[in-house]
């Protein structure tokens, strides 16, 4: 086994050796370069993490504004209903009014209309009694020659048109 | 080993001094250039150059930095999982462990016998890897005396020990304790040689049966074959599995220091 039958020879080179590569390994690769590595590594792995957390607070500002945008939208709706409502009420009232103004003058007007029709008839129904009381003293006249006095006729047509 | 055919599976273990530098010393101690320590230069520059591709610190990460990130980003979640937060610190220290062991492990398996130069996989050293251990637990032992002081010798009394048990168990967790670095080294060394000497011998197999007369090479050597197919699959998960393992013992030792119990 040469690792044994060598060590006496070979020791001291073996232990130089390995010392001065692997000291050059630490001090150059270990210290001054792994450092570099590892450090480029952590800043990405820092920026990854800055980034995602940023992400994170932009979707919980979307969140929010989107809830603000619900609140908003609904208020306004409410708002707008009510608005609504109120113009209908008032619109409502305003026909109401209008209605109640036309019903007075369609009434004023109908009354009107109903005291004239009652005046022409009874105009009408004076009318008649006047002719028929001549159209009676007439008859009486023709009939029996005995003139009636015009308040009997009166009297007598008032009688007959009341038993009409 | 070497006297039973052409093929001595432990050879590829020897370590041989390139390029005449036999002769290099420090300090009266011999430091030549050898395979294996070409090999730990391999594995330090390939390492260098897949970081580099890690490096062009863009927002949105090609194949190539993307694989670079994922790799800190592994060590990054084992530490952090093991230690907690304040795990980060030691990534530098973990992150060089891992990729250098792994790397190791890796270039070591590959098959470049085919064009004729010899793979080193230097994890199967216990010189080596012994001193990847000694070097964790020592940051393990300093972190802990310097962040606890003797108080770190709370580790080794559990909460709720009864009196009566308080000093045996002390010196049970001390010795468990004092066993880890070498369980550390050990591991590794054990598992790279193991699986190197099996893919060797299996190729002795396939090569002498071979040799001895076609009809032992079309069963023997098949088989043999087949088997090596299946166990260069399996030593490339071993390879990545003993990395870890070495990296999440370390964390897992790192955290006792850091938090005792």
């Amino acid at each position: 086994m040469p690792q044994i039958a060598q060590i006496a020879e070979t020791y001291s080179s073996q232990i130089f050796w390995l010392l001065l590569t692997f000291g050059l390994v630490f001090f150059v690769i270990g210290l001054g370069m792994v450092p570099k590595v590892q450090g480029t590594a952590d800043a990405r792995d820092a920026k990854i993490s800055g980034d995602l957390d940023a992400a994170k607070a932009a979707f919980a500002r979307a969140d929010e504004a989107e809830a603000d945008y619900r609140t908003r939208d609904a208020a306004s709706r409410t708002a707008a209903q009510a608005t609504l409502a109120k113009a209908k009420s008032e619109a409502a009232k305003a026909s109401e009014i209008r209605l109640a103004a036309a019903d007075a003058e369609v009434a004023t007007k109908i009354a009107a209309a109903e005291a004239r029709i009652k005046g022409a008839s009874e105009a009408a129904m004076a009318e008649i009694e006047t002719v028929a009381a001549d159209a009676a003293r007439d008859m009486v006249a023709r009939i029996s020659g005995v003139e009636a006095s015009d308040d009997a006729a009166r009297n007598a047509v008032k009688a007959a048109l009341a038993h009409g | 080993m070497a006297e039973s055919g052409k093929i001595d599976p432990m050879h590829q273990f020897a370590i041989e001094p390139l390029f005449g530098t036999d002769h290099w010393s420090l300090g009266g101690f011999n430091i030549a250039f050898t395979n294996s320590a070409l090999y730990m230069v391999l594995a330090a520059v390939v390492l260098w150059i897949f970081v580099i591709g890690g490096m062009k610190r863009e927002l949105v990460p090609g194949r190539w930095q993307m694989a670079v990130e994922y790799m800190t980003g592994f060590i990054k979640n084992l530490l952090i999982a093991n230690i907690g937060d304040k795990g980060r610190k030691y990534i530098p220290y973990v992150f060089s462990l891992f990729m250098f062991i792994l790397l190791a492990n890796l270039l070591g398996l590959l098959p470049l016998g085919l064009v004729g130069l010899h793979p080193f996989t230097f994890t199967s050293h216990f010189t080596a890897t012994g001193v990847l251990a000694i070097m964790s637990f020592s940051i393990v032992l300093i972190v802990g005396f310097y962040k606890h002081g003797f108080h770190f010798f709370s580790l080794f009394v559990p909460h709720g020990t009864p009196i009566a048990m308080v000093v045996p168990l002390f010196f049970i967790e001390l010795v468990s304790f004092m066993v880890r670095p070498f369980s550390l080294g050990l591991r590794l060394f054990v598992a790279m040689t193991a699986g190197h000497v099996l893919l060797k011998v299996l190729a002795g197999f396939v090569i002498n049966s071979a040799n001895a007369s076609p009809a032992l090479g079309l069963t023997v050597g098949t088989a043999s074959f087949i088997l090596m197919i299946g166990i260069s699959a399996l030593e490339m998960l071993v390879a990545v599995i003993q990395a870890y393992v070495f990296a999440l013992l370390t964390s897992v030792y790192l955290n006792d220091a850091e938090n005792l119990h």
